[in-house]
C-alpha cells in the first residue's frame, strides 16, 4: 500500500463521521448558544442582537401564565412519573408470577407507545368529553348524579393530561421494569427462598434494590417525557380551558411563534434545558453509581 | 393460593381491558353515523357499520380552510418518513461503525457529546433552526422536514448501532485487517450481514418517532406540507357546525394505522428499541 492510500485509509473512519460531528457542532451546540444569546436581548418579533441582560428572564418571572405553566409541568410531572412507575412496577411484578398469557398482556399494555400523543389526546378528548362520554356512558348505566367535567374545568384540565399521558406510558414502564426483575440474580433469590424469606421479604430486600439502576432509567425516560410535553396538551385541552393546563412547551411555543416575542420564548426555552439538566444529570450520577455499586 | 391466583388475573385482566377501551372507542366510534352517536354511548356497538365516517375523514373532512380530508397529509408524511428514516439510519450504522471499530483520539468524547442530543428539549433549537431553514429556502417544504427529522434522528441511530457494534469481537476485526481488507470492506462483508436485527429495531424506532412527530411538523411545515399528526389536531380543532366525533376518531385512527401495523408486525423489534433506547439513555 503506498504511503498516499494509507493516509487516506487513517482519514477515512473520520471522514465518515465527520458530516454527523459538523451537524451536531452546528444544530445542537450553535442552536442552544444561539438560543441562549437571544434569552439575553432586545428581540421581540425579529431576533435583535442589542444586548439586554436579564431582561427577558425578568419579563418572564413576571409572567403568571409562566407560573402556572411551571406548576402545571410540577403536577403533571409528579403525578405521571409517580403513577406511571407505580402500575408499571405492579403491572411488571404481576406480570412475572409464571402467566400464561404473559405475550398477549404483555403486547396489550404496551400497544399505546405506538401511537403519536395526537392520536391519544384526540381519543381521550372524546371519552373524557364532559356531555357525550363517560359522563353519558354513567347516566345510560343508571348512575344519573354523574358529572365529570375535568376536561372543562380549570382547577382540573391539568389532571386529564395526567390521565391520558399515564394510559400512554404504563406499558413502557411495565417492560422496562419486566426487563429489570429478569435480569435479578436467581441464585440471590433461591438462597433467600432456602433460608425461609417469604415473597414479599424478597421483592422488598433483595428485588428492589437490585432493580435501583431501571428505577434511575425509567425515571430519566419520563421525566424527559414530561418536560418536553407539548403535542399531548396540544391534542387533549390546548391549554385550556383559558390557560389552565398550559405547559412551559406550549408557552414557548406561543411566544415565539404565535406571539412575536422571540426574546421571551428563547428564556422559556432556556429554562426548560436548564431543568432537563437539573434533573437528568443528578439521575445519570445516580444511575452511573448504582450500576457501579452492584 | 388459589384465591390469589385469581387476584392476580383480576387484575391483569383489567388492566388490559382499561388499556383497550381507548381503541375500542375510537373503532366502535368511527362505524357509528351522527345519528348512532347522539343515541347511543361510548361503549354501546355501533347496530349499523358504516364506513361514512373513514370516507370523510380520508377525502372530504376540513383541517383549517381545506376540506379535502387526511389524504394529502398522509402523503406529506409518509414522504417525509421514508427517507427520514433511511438516511438517519444509514448514517447512524456508519457511524456506529466508526464509534465501535475505528476509535481515533477524541472519539469516545465525540460520541458522548453527540449523544447530549438525544437529551435536549427540542424547544431549545426551534428558533434558530426556523430561520436557518427560512435562509436556505427550505421553510415550509418537506424538505426542510426530512432534514431536521435526520439531523435530530442521528444521535438515536448511532446509539442504537454503537450499542450493537461494541459486542462484536475485535479479533474477527483485526483479523480482517490483517488479511488486508479496507474500511468498507469491513463493513459491507463483516458488519452488514449480521446487522439485520438492529436494521430492523432502528428502523422501527426512527419510523414511529417521525411518523408520529408533531412539535417539528407544527412549527417547520407549511399548509401544503403539513405531517398527518398536524392534519389530524386540525381536523380535530376545526369548528365548524357540529362536531363530528365519528368523524375525529376515524381521523385518529387513519394517523394511527402505520405505527399500529408496524407494531402488529414487528412488535418484538419494537419493544426491543424502547428498551435499547432507554437503558442507555
Amino acid at each position: 500500500m503506498s504511503s498516499l492510500s494509507r493516509w487516506a485509509q487513517a482519514l477515512l473512519p473520520k471522514l465518515v463521521v465527520s458530516p454527523t460531528l459538523l451537524a451536531m457542532l452546528v444544530f445542537v451546540y450553535g442552536f442552544i448558544a444561539f438560543t441562549a444569546y437571544i434569552s439575553f436581548t432586545e428581540s421581540r418579533m425579529l431576533p435583535n442582537f442589542e444586548w439586554a441582560g436579564l431582561a427577558r428572564y425578568e419579563q418572564l418571572f413576571d409572567n403568571d401564565r409562566w407560573w402556572q405553566s411551571a406548576r402545571n409541568l410540577g403536577i403533571f410531572g409528579t403525578l405521571f412519573i409517580g403513577v406511571s412507575m407505580g402500575l408499571g412496577l405492579l403491572l411488571a411484578i404481576f406480570l412475572d408470577q409464571k402467566i400464561r398469557i404473559e405475550g398477549g398482556l404483555r403486547a396489550i399494555f404496551l400497544y399505546p407507545m405506538a401511537l403519536s400523543f395526537i392520536v391519544t389526546g384526540t381519543a381521550w378528548k372524546w371519552l373524557l368529553n364532559p356531555s357525550l362520554g363517560l359522563e353519558k356512558l354513567m347516566h345510560d348505566w343508571g348512575w344519573a348524579s354523574f358529572t365529570f367535567d375535568w376536561l372543562v374545568n380549570s382547577d382540573m384540565s391539568i389532571y386529564c393530561v395526567v390521565i391520558a399521558g399515564v394510559w400512554q406510558s404504563v406499558g413502557f414502564t411495565m417492560a422496562l421494569c419486566l426487563a429489570g426483575l429478569r435480569g435479578v440474580d436467581s441464585e440471590m433469590i433461591k438462597a433467600a427462598q432456602i433460608d425461609g424469606a417469604n415473597q414479599a421479604t424478597i421483592y422488598r430486600r433483595i428485588i428492589l434494590p437490585c432493580m435501583t439502576p431501571v428505577f434511575f432509567s425509567v425515571a430519566l425516560m419520563l421525566s424527559h417525557i414530561a418536560i418536553k410535553s407539548f403535542d399531548l396538551v396540544m391534542a387533549l385541552t390546548s391549554g385550556g380551558p383559558g390557560t389552565s393546563s398550559d405547559v412551559p412547551a406550549i408557552f414557548m411555543y406561543q411566544f415565539t411563534f404565535t406571539r412575536g416575542q422571540l426574546g421571551v420564548g428563547a428564556a422559556a426555552s432556556m429554562m426548560m434545558l436548564m431543568t432537563v439538566a437539573a434533573i437528568a444529570v443528578p439521575l445519570m450520577y445516580a444511575q452511573t453509581k448504582s450500576t457501579s455499586s452492584t | 393460593m388459589k384465591l390469589s391466583r385469581f387476584a392476580l388475573y383480576l387484575f391483569l385482566c383489567v388492566a388490559a381491558i382499561y388499556t383497550l377501551i381507548p381503541l375500542y372507542v375510537m373503532l366502535s366510534t368511527s362505524l357509528k353515523t351522527a345519528d348512532e352517536l347522539r343515541l347511543g354511548n361510548l361503549l354501546s356497538i355501533p347496530m349499523q357499520p358504516s364506513l361514512e365516517a373513514w370516507g370523510k375523514a380520508w377525502s372530504s373532512g376540513c383541517t383549517g380552510v381545506r376540506c379535502d380530508g387526511l389524504k394529502p397529509f398522509f402523503w406529506n408524511s409518509l414522504i417525509v418518513t421514508i427517507p427520514a428514516v433511511l438516511i438517519s439510519t444509514m448514517l447512524g450504522a456508519l457511524n456506529g461503525y466508526v464509534f465501535t471499530q475505528w476509535k481515533f483520539k477524541g472519539s469516545e468524547f465525540l460520541f458522548t457529546a453527540l449523544l447530549i442530543g438525544c437529551f435536549i428539549p427540542f424547544q431549545v433549537v426551534l428558533l434558530p433552526m426556523a430561520r436557518v431553514l427560512g435562509m436556505v429556502g427550505l421553510a415550509s417544504s418537506v424538505w426542510g422536514l426530512i432534514f431536521v427529522h435526520v439531523v435530530y434522528g442521528m444521535a438515536f441511530t448511532t446509539l442504537f448501532f454503537r450499542n450493537y457494534y461494541v459486542s462484536i469481537p475485535a479479533d474477527l476485526i483485526k483479523a480482517a485487517r490483517v488479511d488486508g481488507a479496507g474500511f468498507w470492506t469491513i463493513f459491507w462483508r463483516i458488519l452488514m450481514p449480521i446487522s439485520l436485527p438492529i436494521f430492523m429495531v432502528c428502523i422501527i424506532w426512527q419510523f414511529t418517532q417521525i411518523w408520529n412527530d408533531f412539535l417539528f411538523g407544527v412549527v417547520f411545515s407549511g399548509a401544503d406540507s403539513q405531517p398527518i399528526t398536524v392534519a389530524l389536531n386540525n381536523l380535530v380543532n376545526t369548528s365548524t357546525g357540529v362536531k363530528e366525533y365519528n368523524v375525529d376518531m376515524a381521523a385518529a385512527l387513519i394517523a394511527a394505522a402505520p405505527t399500529l401495523l408496524v407494531y402488529m408486525l414487528a412488535g418484538k423489534y419494537f419493544v426491543r428499541g424502547l428498551t435499547a433506547g432507554a437503558v442507555k439513555g
